[in-house]
């Protein structure tokens, strides 16, 4: 698949800002180490405010045509991508009253304002589902017909989205040692996870050129695919990664999503550094984003087998 | 009524000329244009509905080439028509055609990502999804003769490669074919039931080429050709 930038940084940043709410609505539900002050809650989920709107603006920068983005709201009963805009404005108005409320009481964990809090981070965990099953529901690419898909993009949106809330509370003078041994344990979730799909969609699977064509018994090979220069088909699904390359690649997000914002939110929970987290918060997003990245340019389309491919 | 084409594996010739057929009657018709990059550039490109593959099946001496035009199958189970957000695309009740309304598309381009057998092409220039109509501006057009109210592709094809008629009746020309030739669908185990059918080549004998007792003309024929330099 063409890894197009704008549908990159919908998941990518979107994800994190509703794992963020999510975090911020359980931490304060549960007043885990205390709960958020005003200024940290605040600060949180207008950073959950700014992270789902990034998403959401580069989303209709993908559209051809984005004079009818208002009717992607229309058929929520059959499209996934029709649910995913529905509840992600939906998450608006309840952030948004969230920090009117804190704003006017200063009281972010007043039973009122949770109802409100934790409702947008509920409504921000179904978008994340709904971001997941787009790309699930999708029988021709194998490489995400797989509920390991939406599981994955909830444990990077959480783990972001935890990053990111355990920098917020330590530069805004709070304890954060909780916030960020949380924050580790959904970066090792992710790297087990993402070990988990990539070992799955390594295993051969699904049509070839022979069910593609019909003949299952013979050797079927392309002679002349019939146009002498690129389509909408083949720039669209025709991007390939040669094995060494995105072996490469994954060793950079392993680098860049796991390996160093656990070295950053180990410091982090011993020497309450600041600036570790934010190097934790960049480096996972990052990470996440080449993520994102090897997600689409990995993802081969049943389509290829008519140009040529054997096996997708 | 489910409507939809067989095409004949064993005649198709490999002409294009279906192709070049529909891309001239639709770039005219209901989602007119079929918009064309650097048509007369170094590369040039541009939205088709039709798509001919050629292919080489077995191993030589026993191998064959095929011919493969690939338009809409108009799937029973349409994932383009499921997954569309915005209503533009749809299938019709009465026949089965599915359709994209060019005044509601905003050009996601998720119904190629749905769509396996690559029928849907995205018009830059328009920003909307552009795919085979089955020439419903044709097919029911009452001021042409009833033998010319059939897709453009169909009407042109010199071969006879390509049959259009209704899969729901086990008598006309479509659903006969598919049953007494073993019609078949491409990648069935996707289920998404593309009412267009392929008939599979014919088996014959093959030609024996090797071995051959040459005849005495062709030995001369032979020699001459040796000896006379050009």
């Amino acid at each position: 698949m063409h890894p197009a930038l704008a549908v990159i940084f919908l998941t990518l940043f979107s994800g994190g800002g509703f794992g963020l709410m999510a975090l911020v609505a359980t931490v304060n539900d549960l007043q885990i180490d205390g709960g958020l002050n005003p200024l940290q809650t605040t600060v949180a989920v207008l950073l959950s405010l700014v992270f789902v709107t990034i998403g959401m603006l580069s989303s209709t920068a993908h559209l051809a045509n984005p004079r009818n983005a208002w009717r992607a709201f229309t058929r929520w009963r059959t499209s996934w991508l029709a649910r995913e805009g529905v509840f992600a404005v939906l998450f608006y108005p309840f952030a948004a009253a969230y920090l009117v409320w804190i704003y006017f009481t200063g009281a972010p964990s007043a039973p009122a304002g949770l109802v409100m809090a934790s409702l947008a981070g509920v409504i921000g965990l179904i978008t994340i589902f709904c971001q997941g099953m787009i790309y699930a529901t999708l029988r021709t690419i194998r490489q995400w017909n797989t509920p390991l898909v939406p599981v994955n993009f909830y444990a990077m949106g959480l783990a972001s989205g935890a990053t990111v809330l355990a920098l917020v509370r330590i530069a805004l003078g709070g304890k954060a040692g909780f916030l960020a041994g949380t924050a580790m344990a959904l970066i090792v979730a992710v790297a087990v996870l993402k070990g988990i799909y990539y070992f799955w969609i390594g295993k051969p699977s699904g049509p070839t050129i022979h069910t593609a064509t019909g003949f299952n018994r013979f050797s079927v090979r392309l002679l002349d695919q019939g146009h002498t220069f690129g389509t909408f088909l083949t720039e669209e699904f025709g991007h390939r990664l040669p094995r060494e390359r995105a072996l490469g690649m994954k060793v950079v997000m392993y680098l860049l999503a796991v390996m160093i914002p656990l070295a950053a939110l180990a410091i982090v929970v011993t020497d309450a550094s600041s600036v570790a987290a934010a190097v934790a918060a960049v480096s996972v997003v990052a990470g996440i984003g080449v993520e994102r990245w090897l997600f689409f340019v990995e993802a081969q389309h049943v389509v290829n087998l008519y140009h040529g491919r054997q096996r997708c | 009524m489910r409507l939809g084409l067989v095409i004949d594996l064993d005649t198709c010739v490999g002409c294009h000329a279906c192709a070049v057929a529909c891309k001239e009657w639709n770039t005219s018709g209901t989602t007119a244009p079929l918009t064309d990059y650097s048509p007369y550039g170094a590369e040039p490109s541009g939205v088709w509905f039709n798509r001919i593959r050629h292919y080489e099946i077995g191993e030589y001496p026993y191998n064959k080439t095929v011919n493969f035009p690939m338009s809409c199958m108009h799937c029973e189970n349409a994932e383009c028509v499921t997954v569309c957000p915005t209503g533009a695309s749809y299938k019709r009740a009465e026949d089965g055609i599915v359709l994209v309304d060019q005044s509601k598309c905003m050009g996601c381009n998720y119904c190629s990502w749905a769509c396996p057998y690559g029928a849907r092409e995205l018009d830059r220039v328009s920003g909307t999804m552009k795919k085979c109509t089955l020439c419903i501006d044709r097919i029911y057009d009452m001021e042409i003769p009833e033998e010319e109210r059939q897709p453009a592709c169909v009407l042109t094809c010199p071969a006879h490669a390509r049959m259009f008629g209704d899969f729901d009746d086990p008598e006309s020309a479509v659903g006969r074919a598919v049953r007494e030739r073993g019609g078949y669908q491409l990648m069935p185990e996707l289920n998404y039931d593309p009412s267009n059918h392929y008939l599979p080549p014919r088996v014959h004998a093959p030609i024996p080429t090797d071995g051959l007792r040459k005849k005495a003309a062709a030995k001369v024929k032979e020699w001459v050709n040796r000896v006379v330099e050009r």
